[in-house]
């Protein structure tokens, strides 16, 4: 498997980063490498083996709907890059 | 050297004969001295630890002192510490203050431990060679032109030169078995789930788990009594009972059966390592154990089935970092796109972008069978291994690496060639199954890391075999000579 520039590009946006003309060429062989290592997996036999997602098998453990959080806005609000009365600020989303 | 014996440091304080303060200002000490070389630290929290050894001799004199009053030790810059800045080694979280504490630094700190700082790491825990790090590469104390490995890399060599007197690390793919063996310590990768990763930075999160780094497994059983158990906190920690993992040291190993898998042995072991080991596996027979040739057939598939499920995971995981609520932000975004784009590129080094990538790719439309699940399926093929290995044997033994510790730069290019440095360490996280690494000798002046790999929740099982090898060899009590090398 291997990947083209536009490919790269569409990967990148679909993870959200920005790559300028020469990170997109140096991960198209990058990121080839790596498909071609995982390529092998295609030849193995896995006809009727159910997916293991979680190693011991556990199911999803859900706890009762009771409100165990403190409201801490301002601590969570100390490491924001930009706020403003109590709010994260963003670039202006709707004109 | 600093004493590094954890049961006789908690002795000669109970008695009196040092005060944690002294002990603890003699690791600041040392790191003063040797950090400056071996970058093993990214903070150093002199005085929030002095303080707390102050605390831990008033307790230890009023008779109220946690098990582990006094200890310094340091945890990898991957677990949340309230108020201590916590970067897992990337530039994205270079400024990020946690306003909450992890469950296993809260518990070692509850036990009565000294933090003496945060250790150095491969960003995101993305690495084997601590190459990787927003805050400098780590070296290896025993040569410093080589790697002390990775990600845990800092925590490894903290304990190794002596900089404290255990470390906490993580454990993926090999992140704490693999700098263990390059460092000539001891280091256990417990089950799956058996120790919280609440406040742990995610990577991979059906991966991922803390255990604990240290001189000996008699060190390392005395911090999983404090860290190991069920948290609430932590939706996939395992309700299952712990042990006392200190009771069954002494255990005999009479009658014990080896499981050495073929796959361990084969093409691309350094013979100075298959040597060591062999001879480690020989001892093993003297203390009564009876060795049984093994093996796990789908041991090469481990690479290509975590490097799609580790990095999809991880894709999945690090999208929180968005430049919102936490951690860097481009400058003059001109719309929230851009604003991610930006952020995200400028706050990810290239190995966590390029890791992000393959993720993305693989759960995208139509490739999500082929990619994610078909790992899945490998992934049940490579457990189901050690569960039949496991039902003919009580332990397996083999290498943790196929080679000593590389030279730095030496693999950085090919990053492939890197990935393949794990053909021993993934297929353990992969099964969720818990392993050690111990010292057991030396091939080019190196350590070599013999692994342990057990069944589920056999942490105590594991520590007992470690811990007789440990009574009988002296592997893990020889240092680098910090003098010429640092």
């Amino acid at each position: 498997m291997s990947l083209d520039k536009q490919d790269v590009q569409k990967i990148a946006h679909l993870a959200r980063l920005a790559l300028t003309e020469e990170d997109a060429s140096e991960y198209q062989s990058s990121l080839s490498s790596v498909l071609e290592l995982v390529e092998q997996m295609q030849s193995v036999d896995t006809e009727g083996v159910e997916p293991l997602s979680n190693p011991l098998e556990m199911t999803q453990r859900l706890r009762a709907d009771e409100v165990t959080e403190e409201n801490r806005r301002d601590a969570f609000l100390a490491n924001a890059p930009s706020t403003e009365a109590g709010l994260f600020l963003v670039p202006k989303v709707i004109d | 050297m600093l004493e590094q014996n954890i049961s006789s440091l908690v002795q000669k304080l109970r008695n009196k004969e040092i005060t944690s303060l002294e002990l603890t200002q003699s690791y600041l000490d040392k790191i003063s001295e040797l950090n400056p070389s071996l970058n093993s630290y990214i903070t150093v929290c002199s005085e929030s630890a002095l303080a707390a050894a102050k605390e831990a001799d008033i307790a230890i004199a009023a008779g109220t002192a946690g098990p582990l009053a006094g200890i310094p030790i340091a945890h990898k810059d991957l677990f949340c510490t309230n108020g201590i800045k916590t970067t897992c080694a990337s530039k994205m979280l270079s400024n990020f203050v946690p306003p909450y504490e992890s469950t296993v630094t809260a518990k070692l700190e509850q036990a009565g431990a000294i933090m003496l700082g945060k250790t150095n790491m491969d960003e995101f825990a993305m690495g084997s060679s601590n190459e990787n790090s927003h805050f400098g590469l780590v070296k290896n104390p025993w040569n410093t032109d080589l790697v002390p490995g990775g990600s845990s890399g800092g925590s490894a060599v903290a304990v190794a030169a002596g900089m404290a007197v255990a470390t906490t690390g993580t454990d993926t793919g090999g992140s704490i078995r693999q700098p263990a063996s390059f460092c000539g310590i001891t280091g256990l990768k417990p089950t799956y789930g058996r120790v919280s990763r609440f406040g742990m930075i995610a990577y991979a999160s059906s991966l991922d788990q803390a255990g604990p780094m240290a001189r000996s497994a008699e060190d390392c059983a005395h911090l999983m009594n404090a860290i190991a158990g069920f948290d609430p906190q932590d939706s996939t920690s395992a309700e299952v009972e712990t042990q006392d993992y200190l009771t069954n040291l002494d255990q005999p190993l009479t009658g014990l059966t080896i499981g050495l898998p073929k796959e361990y042995f084969g093409e691309g072991l350094e013979q100075g390592v298959a040597d060591a080991i062999r001879q480690a596996v020989s001892e093993f027979e003297k203390l009564g154990a009876k060795i049984k040739d093994i093996s796990l057939p789908n041991l090469k598939l481990s690479i290509p089935a975590y490097y799609v499920i580790a990095p999809s995971e991880a894709s999945s995981n690090l999208s929180r970092f968005d430049g919102v609520r936490y951690g860097h932000r481009c400058d003059e975004p001109k719309d929230l796109i851009d604003m991610y784009t930006r952020s995200r590129a400028e706050g990810f080094s290239k190995e966590v972008q390029k890791r992000i990538m393959v993720g993305t790719y693989a759960l995208s439309e139509g490739y999500y069978d082929a990619y994610y699940l078909k790992a899945q399926r490998i992934r049940r093929l490579i457990k189901q291994d050690f569960v039949n290995a496991l039902n003919e044997v009580d332990v397996i033994m083999g290498p943790v690496a196929p080679t000593t510790a590389f030279a730095i730069g030496s693999k950085t290019d090919d990053p492939v060639a890197m990935y393949l440095e794990d053909i021993y360490t993934l297929s353990v996280n992969l099964a969720g199954i818990p392993a050690m690494s111990i010292p057991a000798g030396f091939s080019n002046k190196m350590p070599v890391g013999l692994q342990i790999m057990g069944d589920y929740f056999t942490e105590a099982k594991l520590l007992n075999i470690a811990h007789q090898f440990q009574q009988h060899t002296d592997w893990h009590l020889q240092t680098p000579n910090m003098d010429k090398g640092a």
